[in-house]
């Protein structure tokens, strides 16, 4: 857990390429973190995503927008009483929350122990992530489907049609509509 | 893209692994760890890793963009199709009791399609987010 | 000993303090989808720790094993995995955008630009 701290400390220290690569290795660590945590399907997940994907999607966002972060005048104080004073609010809060690991605790009394005892003899479906994945919560799952679908037509919107305007605006009388 | 002669032996070899490795995932998803999300992704990383290491362009020939996006439409509409032939054969959406004459087994072949639906979609859509990012350099 | 009881809750709130201090006082909006993601990760870290349950194993049954840790919560964080990749890409498409009409990706610099141009370039 601790490996996961020191992680993203050096993530909001350097410049944007770094911090980049930088969040590609924290999300590897969070994968071995997952692992650690009993959510293999989760840190499968995170590797693939993580640590492959996102950062190639970061370099290439980096490599279009510039790759180094303005330096700003050094006036941090707001938000950084801000973030604290939320984190200490949220400390407090936890003092009334189950103990890390607790068999008992009200998350793990309600739905999960029927999916864990019947799951196998209803779906036939060992692993129980999958199983409630795509039976139990079949619908929820569709609806996240969904949202994939709709960011991937979201991009192709934002930068494909900028293409066919940019070739409209090197058309000599060309307006600037959005 | 790359002139390194390492590099591009190294992935010509690889790709193929990540491919198969994607397939694994995407069928295997039931008894281990798994499953249309990791599959889609891993998948997707195989074509990323070749247009990275060769060419952008090279790539988009063997996934052109509007393949993508039908393919895309393609995942979606299977998982929603399952639903629905669900309700044709008198069950309720999305719950595949209906599909088969044995309830656990109908789950598993719902279950199995709609994970193939779910690597379609998410394979095709992380291919087309990263195409659009790619081509504007 | 209480302590350490709530330490997984503390990590989160620690990695989501991060991300909002990133979020809040970076001005690069590059730099802001990394303290979103930041944040991301630690509700997903919050969800996860709450699913552990003290010498449970993966929720793969088996006849081996008694104690299972807690599906539920991997199911919903296995796909918010995802749709956070896509949702980072249209973030990311969005500052592309963005650096394409302003020639810059800072804020402050965008809102110079934009009380400068007068309301019609908006």
């Amino acid at each position: 857990m601790f490996v996961a701290a020191t992680g993203i400390a050096a993530v909001w220290l350097r410049n944007l390429l770094a911090s980049a690569m930088v969040l590609g290795i924290y999300s590897l660590l969070m994968a071995s973190l997952w692992v650690v945590l009993d959510a293999v399907d989760v840190a499968f997940t995170e590797a693939a995503v993580g640590a492959g994907i996102t950062t190639v999607l970061m370099l290439l966002a980096i490599a279009l927008t510039g790759r180094h972060e303005k330096r700003r005048r050094a006036r941090p104080w707001l938000p950084l009483a801000t973030s604290l004073g939320t984190a200490g609010l949220l400390i407090y809060a936890t003092l009334g929350m189950p103990a890390f690991g607790d068999a008992n605790a009200p998350a793990q009394l309600h739905v999960a122990p029927y999916y864990l005892a019947h799951g196998q003899a209803e779906t036939g479906v060992p692993n129980v992530v999958t199983a409630v994945l795509a039976a139990y919560r079949g619908f929820d799952t569709l609806g996240e489907v969904t949202v994939i679908f709709t960011a991937g037509i979201g991009v192709l919107v934002l930068l494909g049609g900028a293409k066919r305007r940019q070739r409209k605006e090197t058309e000599p009388a060309a307006g600037d509509s959005a | 893209m790359s002139d390194f002669l390492v590099l591009r032996v190294i992935a010509k070899l690889l790709i193929p692994f990540i491919l198969l490795f994607g397939f694994y995932v995407q069928m295997h998803g039931d008894y281990g760890p798994g499953g249309g999300f990791q599959a889609g992704v891993i998948v997707a990383a195989a074509f990323v890793l070749y247009a990275i290491v060769f060419d952008v362009k090279t790539a988009r020939r063997v996934a052109p963009m509007a393949a993508l996006v039908s393919l895309a439409c393609l995942g979606v509409l299977l998982y929603a199709g399952v639903g629905v032939a669900n309700l044709i054969y008198g069950g309720r959406f999305l719950e595949y009791g209906a599909l088969a004459h044995d309830p656990a087994h109908g789950n598993h072949i719902g279950i199995l399609i709609i994970e193939i639906g779910v690597g379609i979609a998410v394979a095709a859509v992380m291919m087309i987010i990263f195409f659009s990012f790619a081509r504007r350099r | 000993m209480d302590i350490l009881n709530h330490i997984n809750y503390w990590a989160a709130i620690a990695l989501a303090a991060i991300g909002l201090y990133a979020v809040v006082a970076r001005a690069n909006l590059i730099k802001k989808l990394i303290g979103l993601s930041l944040f991301q990760t630690a509700v997903f870290l919050l969800f996860i720790t709450v699913g552990k349950i003290t010498g449970g194993t993966a929720p793969i049954l088996d006849a081996a094993y008694e104690v299972y840790s807690n599906p539920l919560p991997h199911v919903l964080i296995l796909t918010a995995i995802v749709v956070s990749v896509s949702t980072l890409a249209v973030g990311l498409a969005l500052a592309i955008a963005i650096k394409r009409d302003y020639g810059t990706v800072e804020e402050d610099e965008i809102h110079a630009e934009d009380s400068a141009a007068g309301p019609d370039k908006a």
